[in-house]
């Protein structure tokens, strides 16, 4: 029986000056001939990085907090009706939103986010405009499915808001009945990009006044 | 007691036709028997389970409060009509001889408006209490502007 004799294991050459084989690869990755861009990138950000205080980066408070807000988007869990059961798909761990940041949060005191998942009744609505109250600013409504968007099936009945915007202003409105978690997810990337360009002028859309049916 | 069993009583007792259907009987009664007609149908046809109370709203011919009561060792269910006055949506209560009928009673009071004369809590069950109208009389008017978010 023929025994093979152990391959040798040859290191890069010039692999002792690095730290580790992760950084040799790391400079030594190949690029294409002609990327002068990416190039001079590196060079940059190799620049940056030998400067004294380099790590440091200057950015707007604006878009710094904007993209921390937008990272950390807490909707509270408030589930009105059958739209509530796709949203809390939509929280699972086969869709999750965690992943953007999104931790639905069972308090309003923290939370920055309330989707508003089904229909509203008139009896419901003050109790949701009190949820509202209680969460801190700036804080954001995603409108979830036909019946908060408009009322839905129960428009034209005794008992429901005719959309969720005659109680509280709302930014995203998702469509369906109920809306897919899909479609709630795109809702709420769609919000994340608002959020970024949240500007902090004191005024927020206002409900329609006036509105009738 | 069979269903032939219990439309022979009502006869006897309130001289009405009860319709017969199978295991189900049904008794149109004046509104001045209709506690009567419910201790009839506690005690004598035995019918413990109180299973549901409501209306209907024949517009101007007034209003019919429907009952449907149920004797479950004997398999006969019954269902008691009478018919309210015209604008006098008054009919004496359930109360004293099912205790089920208290929230039927308050719930039929909420939405169609009848007056149950000696219930003990006359109170709306599911709306608010500032609540204008009986959402399912005939006459509701479903747009109307109804503070503060419609």
């Amino acid at each position: 029986m023929e025994v093979k004799p152990p391959v040798p294991r040859i290191p890069p050459p010039g692999w002792s000056e690095f730290k580790d084989l992760q950084e040799w690869e790391q400079y030594h990755q190949e690029r294409a001939q002609d990327d002068k861009t990416s190039e001079t990138l590196a060079s940059i950000a190799d620049a940056i990085h030998h400067m004294p205080g380099g790590w440091i980066v200057t950015t707007s408070t604006e878009k710094i907090f904007n993209w921390a807000r937008k990272s950390s988007i807490w909707p509270v869990t408030f589930g009105l009706a059958c739209c509530a059961i796709e949203m809390m798909a939509t929280f699972a761990s086969r869709f999750d939103v965690e992943r953007f940041g999104m931790v639905p949060w069972a308090s309003p005191r923290h939370s920055d986010l309330m989707i508003v998942s089904g229909t509203v009744t008139i009896k419901m609505a003050p109790l949701l405009k009190r949820i509202y109250g209680q969460m801190p600013d700036p804080k954001w409504v995603v409108s979830m499915g036909s019946c908060a968007n408009s009322g839905g099936p129960f428009r034209h009945g005794y008992h429901v808001v005719k959309g969720v915007d005659r109680v509280v202003p709302v930014d995203v409105y998702v469509p369906g009945c109920p809306p897919t978690p899909d479609s709630l997810m795109y809702g709420l990337l769609r919000l994340q990009e608002l959020v970024g360009e949240f500007q902090r002028t004191g005024r927020r859309a206002t409900p329609a006044e006036g509105a009738s049916a | 007691m069979t269903p032939a069993d219990a439309a022979a009583r009502i006869r006897e007792r309130f001289g009405v036709e009860a319709v017969v259907e199978g295991s189900s009987v049904t008794a149109v009664l004046p509104r001045e028997r209709w506690q009567e007609a419910g201790g009839v149908a506690r005690r004598e046809l035995g019918c413990a389970f109180f299973n549901w109370l409501s209306a209907v709203d024949w517009k101007e011919r007034g209003l019919e409060v429907v009952c449907r009561v149920d004797n479950l060792d004997a398999r006969l269910g019954l269902t008691l009509r009478t018919r309210l006055d015209a604008g006098a949506p008054r009919c004496p209560t359930l109360t004293g001889v099912w205790r089920g009928a208290d929230w039927m009673e308050r719930e039929c009071y909420d939405m169609f408006g009848v007056v149950f004369e000696g219930h003990p809590d006359l109170r709306r069950i599911l709306l608010s209490e500032d609540w204008e109208g009986h959402p399912l009389r005939k006459d509701y008017a479903v747009d109307t502007p109804h503070t503060p978010y419609r």
